[in-house]
């Protein structure tokens, strides 16, 4: 018997659903049997951290909390692996959103009206997360110079950046000697709808909507699309792809700098360490297992802030590492790798006939 | 005089571990296969060794461990990228996030339970320098003979690299199934086999870099203890331009960067410390930024033609 891998011409839906679902599974299994190897009970742990990030209001609030920058940066990504741009500086154009808003709401507040100042902080940040992105983007596009390390190490830079303003110029004096800027006054503070989550979960869900339509429906997402499937094939359609490239990508970053933003106006309310807790790095696991599909995303985030929320839970109450919950993400993109064979080819089992034939013909 | 030996000596502590890991991923995209998950490939190596050096203070042993998780992750990224076909940037990746996490899950979990599970502040079984008696007395290049056991074992695997590459039948097999692998299919290689192979052999240098930061550089286990090496070996390679000998090169570059780094901080400079620390990540930019500039102008710097392309056999 032979098998033969034939490319699909379209991507199978059932597989679109199929293969996140199965490597979520395949991740529960291999993290259970971890947990077993340890001597801790899966099932307890798996059902203490379900419980802790959806059981209460006050669980599910912390979910969100996490779920929010998980949207924005996963959106992001998204963007950028479609054009086969592979942008995993998401954690660095978060960081600096996040520090460009800091700088507005401690600097310019007395010169901004108040009603006008939580929008120019979300503003800036976005535009200081699309301006780090674009270093990256013009390296690429005009230098063709390798984007995936660009990108990564800006997020060092960018981190050592603000750790640089938080415990040196911008440290709070009445800080008691506590890494930090002082806290934003109050018109620049997201208000918040539950528990801490705020409404940075409305920017996330209208973004994503806006993706959706933008990749669907107009003409520019089906530029982007082309180039992404081939840029040799956009070339000979006359679209700019470069110019293209470049666009988006500041997009990519600008989602990830409103991101830091509201996690600065929503959450700390100050420039302060740990400011991104490895989300941009969980973007990459929630872009490629919502397949890059933006209507996936909020889904996917949500599920994958309910790990980290579970994780922290179960570290309180059973005294397991919080890494844990990093670990279970970790394993759900290996399953989801091997799955993209079955949604981007068809297998098939030749039985070699005449051979078959023959052996029943001797008999 | 005396600093310089000094700077120096540090240096080649430093790139040590940058070596080990270059030469395995130069190996590994030879097969026409990029790694990028070096990174969580040398923190599991470094996690797993020190933990078996701790508790066995065999430092053989804890070589061994290096190996084996080493070899069984590359192992992972061997079956998703040549059997499944996946991706192999995003698989790359996949094993730096599962890696990093796992590692730090290791951390706190591996330790004796006097340390809370813990493996932070712990010492174990370390390599210390040996220093070759006569040798090390030269000025400046004495530095080259007070290194530790795995630096010595460098001085001999670039050489044999960059031979093997270079000079033996199967060294040409490996650079042609990185060329062009139909060609070299036809040519009768197992292009398949070549390639777990040499991704396999890859993880296990790669690891063992990360074993000599948690053995001898910085002896213990902190969480992210490789600080971005992983990525900048990346950048190494095409410095190197896929050539062992001159991995040499990079890996100075950049010890001397931790070096200078190192003697800035101890002296007390009015610099501030994260923009010293920034030097090695815009380092690694700005060599990119010239590698890319010199591609341009010279057309080709020794990029495997089939790298990160899958490989399909097309049936006969």
């Amino acid at each position: 018997m032979k098998i033969l891998f034939e490319k699909r011409k379209s991507t199978s839906v059932p597989a679109l659903f199929l293969v996140p679902l199965f490597s979520f599974m395949v991740s529960l299994m291999l993290t259970g049997l971890v947990l077993i190897i340890f001597g801790t009970n899966p099932f307890s742990t798996f059902s203490a951290m379900a419980k802790g990030a959806f059981g209460s209001s006050n669980g599910f609030s912390e979910t969100l909390v996490k779920a929010i920058p998980l949207m924005l940066t996963g959106l992001g990504v998204a963007i950028a692996f479609r054009l086969k741009f592979w942008n995993i500086g998401a954690e660095g154009q978060l960081t600096l959103g996040g520090v460009a808003a800091a700088w507005v709401a401690l600097f310019l507040s007395p010169s901004i009206p108040s009603a006008l100042l939580l929008p120019a902080v979300l503003l800036v940040g976005c535009l200081a997360g699309a301006l780090w992105a674009g270093i990256p983007a013009f390296l690429k596009t005009r230098l063709k110079v390798d984007e995936t390390l660009v990108t990564l190490m800006l997020n060092y830079v960018a981190v050592l950046f603000s750790e640089y303003l938080y415990y040196g110029p911008w440290r709070d004096p009445k800080g008691y000697g506590f890494p930090g800027s002082a806290p934003f006054p109050d018109e620049a503070w997201l208000p918040r709808i539950m528990g801490r989550a705020h409404i940075g979960i409305y920017f996330a869900v209208v973004a994503a909507l806006i993706l959706w339509v933008v990749f669907k429906r107009t003409r520019w997402g089906f530029e982007l699309s082309i180039i992404g499937a081939s840029q040799k094939a956009a070339r000979y359609q006359g679209i700019a792809v470069e110019r293209n490239i470049f666009l988006a990508i500041l997009l990519s970053g600008a989602l990830s700098g409103l991101a830091g933003a509201s996690e600065v106006t929503g959450i700390s309310h100050r420039l302060q360490q740990g400011l991104s807790l490895g989300y941009g790095y969980t973007a990459i696991i929630v872009a490629w297992m919502s397949q890059l599909n933006p209507l996936a995303i909020p889904f996917v985030s949500l599920l994958l802030a309910g790990i980290l929320t579970g994780g922290d839970q179960v570290q309180l109450m059973m005294g397991l590492p919080s890494a844990m919950g990093i670990v279970m993400q970790g394993l759900i993109l290996f399953p989801m790798l091997a799955g993209s064979l079955f949604t981007e080819y068809r297998i098939k089992f030749i039985r070699k006939q005449p051979k078959a034939a023959c052996v029943e013909g001797e008999a | 005089m005396d600093l310089i030996t000094s700077i120096l000596t540090i240096t080649i502590r430093a790139g040590t571990s940058l070596v080990f890991a270059t030469i395995g991923e130069i190996l590994t995209e030879r097969a026409g296969i990029l790694n990028l998950g070096i990174e969580g490939i040398m923190l599991m190596g470094a996690v797993t060794s020190f933990a078996a050096s701790f508790y066995s203070h065999n430092l053989v042993f804890a070589l061994l461990v290096a190996c084996g998780v080493g070899a069984f992750m590359a192992l992972i990224h061997a079956f998703l990228t040549v059997t499944m076909r996946a991706n192999q940037v995003v698989s790359g990746l996949s094993l730096t996030l599962f890696g990093t996490g796992f590692a730090s899950f290791l951390g706190q979990k591996l330790g004796p339970q006097s340390n809370n599970f813990r493996l932070v502040g712990l010492k174990g079984a370390k390599f210390t320098p040996i220093n070759v008696e006569a040798l090390s007395q030269i000025p400046v290049l004495g530095a080259l003979f007070k290194q530790d056991i795995l630096t010595y074992a460098v001085y001999l695997i670039i050489p044999l690299a960059w031979y093997f590459l270079y000079k033996t039948r199967p060294g040409l097999w490996l650079r042609s199934v990185g060329e062009d692998p139909q060609t070299a299919d036809a040519m009768g290689i197992d292009v398949i086999k070549t390639k777990y192979f040499y991704t396999i052999l890859g993880g296990i240098l790669i690891a063992l870099g990360g074993a000599h930061l948690s053995l001898s550089y910085t002896p213990g286990w902190s969480e992210n203890l490789t600080g971005g090496r992983g990525w900048i070996v990346i950048a190494l390679v095409i410095f190197s331009m896929w050539n062992p000998a001159r991995s040499i090169w990079g890996a100075m570059l950049f010890g001397g960067i931790n070096a200078v780094q190192f003697r800035l901080q101890a002296s007390g400079t009015n610099i501030p410390a994260s923009f010293l620390n920034m030097l090695p990540y815009l380092g690694t930019i700005t060599v990119l930024v010239v590698m890319t500039w010199w591609e341009a102008l010279s057309k080709k710097i020794g990029a495997p033609a089939a790298l990160g392309a899958a490989y399909m056999r097309e049936d006969k």
